[in-house]
């Protein structure tokens, strides 16, 4: 039996699907709605999960006292109220789909020192969700 | 292979205490959870059981069974009690989510005679939950 523990954070952010290889005929077609030059937004959950031996002392796979900072500072201060294109920097050249935003806050949580980073999940709304596991 | 899930609900009480530890470190480490008056949480249960259905019944096994073990092995044992003081299985650990979902595991396990447990998900909020997976078994996503 394996145990893992999962903490869910919220950040709202807007975002436009566009790649600038494609014609604008292209851009519409493939991203729909979602290729509003305005930008629109989501309320974003993000369910990080972390397995690794349950710490006798405290009970703990991790300390949320540790986590929750962590991922404050790595994700909800960087992504909260910003428009994911213009003030992420990983944005600038990558369109930023869920399935990206998914990849990069596995990539800015990945180095979190107390315990093994097994899954970032986020609900991009309550119908869509995407997993990275690395 | 079929998943079933059913889902129960329990509220208890504890509070984070290491005995080996300083008031002080007690304080550091656990934050609000060492207050030692306790708190408490409405805790969501979810127990997955994974098998082939029976070709007769149609079922892997059947829900009200499964509803029974739960209500009779957690409900009864956990539900409006203190976890500190009153779930021998608890005695000696600290009540996280992690360790009342492994003593949930450990409980069930032996219970279940169709099909095998596949995983236990308590929910300590509706934004931290612990998982128990078999062995071998990778991580599932997915919310309630």
């Amino acid at each position: 039996m394996k145990i893992s523990l999962s903490r869910r954070y919220r950040f709202a952010a807007s975002h436009r699907l566009h790649n600038a290889k494609f014609t604008a005929e292209e851009n519409r077609r493939l991203y729909g709605k979602c290729n509003s030059p305005y930008g629109h937004g989501h309320n974003y959950v993000v369910e990080v999960t972390l397995t690794g031996p349950v710490d006798p002392a405290t009970g703990m796979i991790a300390n949320l006292g540790e986590l929750d900072p962590f991922v404050e500072r790595e994700v909800v201060e960087v992504f909260d109220h910003k428009y994911l294109n213009e003030e992420v920097a990983e944005f600038q050249n990558r369109v930023p789909t869920t399935e990206n935003v998914a990849r990069e806050i596995f990539r800015r949580l990945k180095p979190f020192p107390a315990a093994h980073l097994e899954r970032v999940r986020i609900e991009e709304t309550s119908k869509n969700s995407f997993e990275f596991c690395g | 292979m079929i998943r079933i899930t059913r889902k129960v609900e329990f509220s208890a009480a504890h509070f984070y205490h290491n005995p080996n530890f300083s008031a002080e470190e007690n304080r550091r480490v656990f934050g609000k959870c060492n207050n030692p008056h306790g708190h408490g949480h409405n805790y969501v249960l979810e127990v997955t059981v994974a098998g082939e259905p029976d070709p007769e019944t149609g079922m892997v096994l059947d829900l009200k069974e499964l509803k029974d073990i739960l209500q009779r092995e957690v409900v009864e044992r956990m539900d409006h009690r203190h976890l500190n003081y009153e779930v021998p299985e608890l005695a000696g650990k600290i009540p996280t989510c992690e360790n009342i979902a492994a003593v949930i595991w450990q409980l069930l396990d032996p219970q279940i005679k169709q099909g095998k447990l596949d995983r236990v998900r308590l929910y300590e909020s509706p934004d931290l939950f612990a998982d128990c997976v078999a062995n071998g078994q990778a991580a599932t996503g997915g919310h309630a």
